[in-house]
């Protein structure tokens, strides 16, 4: 890919403009704050998981369309999959990205978030796309913060 | 004089940058990113090599012949570089690896020197990181406060706050002259006079400044006057530090090591006069004279007429970019050099920047190392184009068709 129109497809925009599950949960079991030191983009995450699983999710923030897409499909499809699962899209998704996995055979349980496979040709918004699944791994592990640096 | 100025010929100028015909993406790079780092010409290019290939050794260094030829070029690049800022002694100009380091230099030296607990140093809303955080850090070590000029929303530095916010307890006032974001030329030499007016000096930030305009630093009075080669059609990791010799005769050295001392014992050591006891180590030498080479350049093509080129490019981008609705610009000075800023409505910058990319238009897009400015006009981020004497009509109308297609995209 070396247009990087073809990364924003319409599914990307479109997610961009009416985020899914926008919001924070209060109370909520696992939270976590994430930012980009790069581009100031900030993001966060609040789950209630129940019986090890991801019973909701929402998240807030502000960030460019590639980031604010990536935060709104995966909380759709993380969402009341076991955390165990939801580790393993985060593993999927951050080898899909950084070009280490084929989206078509390595990224099972992504389904049509192998949308984003595209981003690996654009290494500066890598992280972008990144951020939202470094948060939930951080929140799933207990920890505050998460940081693409 | 402009009436007489004959227009720079910018065909002929284009083919010394062999960058501008390269293909990106499969598309003609259109280069609008001179605030983010200036091309070099092609003679100061060659200047280097040659250097590196006929004339690599050190200088300050022994008698040889070699060296002895490599220090007459390196001190000659000083010379070039002290007519360029019109300063009054060769000794007043120190060399640095850029503006970053000219600003820390001072913070660790005039700084640690004059700063004491409870005394205030003073900066603009509008300052690069490069020339907050080196106050910042001086004012925490000594318990000082940092005081801001704050700025109007067109981008004007409010100069009437400057009676209340100097008081006796300023030290020093740091500002820049051309904002890196908002394009605003300020009036520094007011500035200057206001503060010397009441006993502070001044350090001018003068990155974005030297590659547009003509700077005198005696004119202007400045105590300090910093600024960096690649800005300014040079390389990277070559800049210098402007100082009244009365200030750099006061300050301690800085880094110790070889070059900066006259004699060293177990029991003490001397140190060179300045602006040699700044300069510890071996410089960046291909880079000092590489950066001659690019004055040269600039001089002959002539800054009036740079100016000149540059501020039809900023007044037409200006014009068509304002017509596309959605889009703002941050910073509308009366007086701005040819770097604007903008918003679009619903789409990031780093979106907006991508795009831009995939079409071949160089642009910046961030907080341009400038966070407190960002906030100040609540956004995160912002899409800079930045235009030099080599750039066209021609490329601002790609920028403007690019900027439309991303909008058309994000509808």
């Amino acid at each position: 890919m070396t247009d990087p129109r073809e990364l924003y497809q319409q599914v990307i925009l479109e997610h961009n403009k009416k985020p899914r599950n926008f919001g924070k949960l209060d109370p909520c079991t696992h939270h976590a704050e994430g930012h980009n030191p790069l581009c100031g983009d900030q993001l966060e995450l609040s789950l209630i998981v129940e019986n090890g699983l991801v019973a909701d999710i929402k998240f807030q923030g502000s960030g460019c369309a590639i980031d604010v897409a990536s935060a709104s499909l995966m909380t759709g499809i993380v969402k009341g999959k076991s955390v165990a699962e939801a580790e393993a899209m985060v593993a999927q998704f951050r080898g899909m990205v950084r070009g280490e996995l084929d989206p078509a055979t390595q990224a099972p349980l992504l389904g049509r978030l192998t949308l984003f496979s595209g981003v690996k040709d654009l290494p500066s918004r890598v992280k972008c796309a990144i951020l939202p699944w470094a948060t939930l791994h951080a929140a799933l592990k207990g920890e505050e913060e998460a940081s693409t640096e | 004089m402009s009436a007489t100025l004959q227009p720079l010929d910018i065909t002929a100028i284009r083919r010394d940058f062999p960058l501008l015909s390269r293909v990106l993406n499969g598309k003609p790079v259109i280069y609008l990113d001179s605030a983010v780092s200036g091309q070099m010409p092609l003679c100061a290019i060659e200047r280097m090599a040659k250097y590196e290939r006929d004339e690599h050794t050190n200088v300050h260094r022994g008698v040889s012949t070699l060296s002895q030829e490599a220090t007459d070029f390196y001190e000659a690049a000083r010379e070039k570089v002290r007519r360029f800022l019109g300063a009054a002694s060769v000794r007043e100009i120190v060399w640095t690896r850029g503006t970053t380091e000219a600003i820390n230099l001072v913070a660790q030296t005039f700084g640690r020197t004059v700063v004491k607990a409870g005394d205030e140093l003073l900066v603009s809303a509008m300052e690069h990181h490069a020339n907050i955080v080196p106050w910042q850090m001086l004012a925490q070590e000594k318990g000082a406060t940092l005081k801001v000029i704050p700025i109007t929303d067109d981008g004007e530095l409010i100069l009437e706050s400057l009676d209340e916010l100097i008081t006796e307890r300023t030290k020093l006032l740091a500002v820049t002259h051309v904002s890196n974001v908002l394009g605003t030329v300020n009036p520094v030499k007011e500035i200057i006079a206001r503060a010397h007016a009441r006993g502070v000096p001044v350090l001018v930030d003068g990155a974005q400044a030297v590659p547009h305009l003509k700077v005198d630093v005696q004119d202007l009075d400045a105590d300090f006057y910093v600024f960096s080669g690649h800005k300014l059609s040079g390389p990277t990791g070559i800049g210098a530090l402007y100082g009244k010799l009365a200030h750099l005769e006061a300050m301690p050295p800085w880094h110790g090591g070889g070059n900066m001392i006259r004699s060293v014992t177990w029991e003490k050591t001397t140190y060179m006069a300045a602006p040699g006891k700044f300069e510890a180590g071996t410089p960046p030498i291909a880079a000092a004279i590489g950066l001659g080479a690019a004055l040269d350049y600039l001089g002959n093509l002539g800054l009036d007429r740079i100016a000149a080129q540059e501020h039809d490019l900023l007044v037409y981008a200006t014009e068509r970019l304002e017509r596309i609705p959605g889009l703002r610009i941050l910073g509308k000075a009366r007086d701005k050099a040819s770097v604007i800023s903008f918003v679009v409505e619903g789409i990031h910058p780093h979106d907006m920047g991508s795009l831009l990319d995939g079409e071949g238009v160089v642009i910046r897009a961030g907080h341009h190392c400038a966070q407190p400015l960002m906030a100040r006009y609540n956004v995160p981020a912002t899409t800079r184009a930045s235009f030099a004497y080599f750039n066209t009509r021609e490329d601002i109308d790609v920028l403007v068709s690019a900027v439309e297609k991303a909008i058309e995209l994000f509808k």
